[in-house]
């Protein structure tokens, strides 16, 4: 049996389990949890390697078969999901050794955030639809702790408005999965994209459609869309700067990744129906995450609104679901991950230079004049962020305008270009007030040698940095990839195939021709 | 039978959600929690509710004599029930640490941080 798929499940796992049996000794948690960080990307390299000559890898667990028992499976949109959580996974782990403070650290921080990171790579290898839901609550459930861990007012005041949302979204997803079981009969996904296709064939589509926009509401919650993201800006400022990253690098993009999962691979029958209010609602995703980051003036607060200007272009990919848009959307993702958790990272140097993450308050000193590099470290991201060229964003945006120009969607190539340029004002305010400006007289000491940024923080900031102006200058490879895995996505015959067997693919299967 | 479980769920539902959108953070954990009842008892119904035997396969034979309840429903109750209790377990203590922090249980003060 090939365990590949499940090894980046098992990893995270059994690396909290060695973090929490060693809870004694703070040196042997961080020896642990690099080392597990460490192997997750490893087994995540070598499942990209695997999967990127356009194999799908199966597990059946405990070797009931499919779709009896559950499966995992890695495509390779999942598997590039699996890499890029286990970077963020271990850019954050090596950040917070030198960032976050010992009481957190004392209370299993590190076997939490690798819980966190077990539930996320679980939800991008499952094939069962409950199961997905259980990886929901796993990694949802140590986010709750990780977001509440040090219990300072504003982490439970924002803790409170995130858990409540998030349980909401859980209760719909649980109710919609039971309702999709009780319409179509099976868990298992890739049953589920054939049982579909026989119900819509049978006349049976609208209990399917109706089931879907449950899926829209709960992931649409999960992924911060437009209207439903409020939970978002109220808490990811709140933590510290290390679990802030790690959440905003990777907890809504679980949430985008349910949507692009069970939106090409189950609910494909009605698209002039659901697609198109996928359309609508990306648009008004980027537009108000852009106007609503213009009006904050705390430095994370800014970041948040942009994560869900952000995701709206991933959804705009989606919802277009030609092999290009789809392509644009797995692209758009690759770059968003890396350069936001990065971002989260300056922000915490920022703060940690500042004094402050007030964007209105002049700082203790100027980050510009008192560590350049740091200075230098934010634009790379933010300017990705902007999609300026040649870094990463560009690419991303690119694809994404290419494709929407395709299919003649101009309105929402103008809301595209125009949030665009908005995210670019964000940046340069935040460029502006935190980084340029020195405050007029310098209060106190000059900074001594304490106070230098530790490497320990600058170099996964650095090591992310690295990889946006890779993707930037190398962009054909991950573009080819991202062209692999949409026409994956968009052929839902080949996920079924894979996972069921040859036998289950039927002629009645939706799927767009590439 | 139907008809009832139906209303129930949509009873369920209407009342957690009516204590959701209430102020108070106490009455946020009790809607939370029937929100979950609802679900669970939506996954029953809509397993299909027929009077019919345990599904276990006798010695011998290959299948489970019909008719037979779906197990697979009930399995996935289990699992939500479980993991819905350590939520609550989760979410109560953190609305006691709440009230003590904020001094309060209206949920119109949790605004120490918006600006």
């Amino acid at each position: 049996m090939n365990a590949l798929p499940i090894l980046p499940v098992l990893i995270p796992l059994g690396t909290a389990c060695l973090g929490m049996l060693g809870h004694r000794s703070l040196r042997a948690q961080q020896t642990v949890s690099i080392a597990g960080a460490v192997a997750l990307a490893l087994a995540a390299v070598a499942l990209v390697a695997r999967t990127a000559t356009g194999e799908i890898l199966t597990m059946d667990a405990g070797g009931w078969s499919a779709p009896f028992g559950i499966t995992f499976v890695a495509d390779a949109f999942g598997a590039i999901m699996v890499l890029l959580a286990a970077v963020t996974g271990l850019a954050v782990v090596v950040y917070s050794v030198a960032s976050v403070d010992l009481p957190r650290k004392r209370f299993l921080y590190y076997p939490l955030t690798h819980v966190l990171l077990a539930g996320v790579c679980g939800a991008f290898l499952t094939g069962d639809i409950f199961n997905l839901y259980v990886c929901f609550e796993i990694l949802l459930l140590s986010s709750f702790v990780l977001l509440s861990l040090g219990s300072e007012r504003g982490q439970l005041e924002g803790a409170i408005k995130y858990v409540t949302l998030n349980l909401i979204s859980s209760a719909i997803f649980l109710s919609a999965a039971g309702l999709l079981y009780g319409t179509l009969g099976t868990l298992n996904m890739a049953h589920l994209s054939v049982r579909a296709a026989e119900a819509v064939a049978e006349g049976n589509g609208n209990a399917v459609t109706i089931v879907a926009m449950l899926f829209m509401v709960s992931f649409g919650i999960k992924a911060a869309v437009f209207p439903l993201f409020f939970w978002l800006p109220a808490s990811y400022h709140t933590p510290p700067f290390a679990v802030s990253a790690l959440f905003a690098g990777l907890l809504t993009k679980v949430g985008v990744y349910a949507i692009v999962r069970v939106f090409t691979l189950i609910f494909v029958h009605d698209t002039g129906y659901t697609h198109t209010i996928l359309l609508w609602v990306a648009a008004l995703t980027m537009v108000s995450g852009v106007l609503g980051a213009a009006a904050q003036t705390e430095f994370r607060r800014v970041l948040s609104f942009h994560i869900i200007s952000q995701i709206g272009y991933m959804i705009l990919g989606v919802a277009l679901l030609t092999p290009l848009a789809v392509a644009g959307t797995v692209f758009y993702i690759v770059h968003h991950i890396v350069v936001k958790a990065n971002l989260f990272l300056v922000a915490g140097v920022a703060h940690r230079i500042r004094g402050t993450s007030d964007l209105g308050r002049a700082g203790r000193v100027g980050v510009y004049a008192s560590a350049p590099l740091v200075a230098i470290l934010f634009m790379i991201p933010a300017m990705s962020l902007a999609g300026v060229p040649p870094l990463s964003g560009f690419w991303a945006k690119l694809i994404l305008i290419r494709a929407a120009l395709d299919e003649r969607a101009y309105v929402y190539v103008a809301v595209a270009l125009l949030v665009g340029i908005m995210t670019l004002f964000s940046m340069t305010k935040i460029w502006a007030e935190a980084f340029w400006k020195s405050p007029e007289e310098k209060e106190g000491d000059p900074p001594t040698k304490a106070d230098r940024t530790p490497m320990g923080m600058l170099a996964p900031i650095a090591a992310l940095a690295g990889i946006t102006v890779a993707i930037g200058l190398a962009a054909q490879p991950v573009f080819e990839f991202s062209v692999l895995a949409a026409g994956q996505l968009l052929n839902p015959e080949v996920y079924v195939g894979a996972a069921l067997g040859e036998a289950f693919v039927t002629p009645l299967q939706g799927g767009v021709e590439p | 039978m139907k008809l009832l479980l139906a209303l129930l769920v949509g009873g369920l539902f209407a009342a957690g959600i009516y204590l959701i959108v209430r102020r108070s953070i106490v009455k946020l954990i009790m809607g939370l929690i029937l929100l979950s009842h609802g679900a669970n008892l939506l996954i029953f119904a809509s397993g299909g509710l027929v009077r019919a035997q345990a599904p276990l396969v006798e010695p011998g034979a290959l299948t489970p004599e019909t008719p037979h309840a779906d197990p697979v429903p009930q399995a996935l109750i289990l699992t939500a029930i479980v993991i819905g209790f350590g939520v609550v377990a989760f979410m109560m203590v953190l609305v006691s640490r709440a009230y003590r922090a904020v001094g309060t249980d209206d949920t119109d003060e949790f605004t120490g941080t918006d600006h």
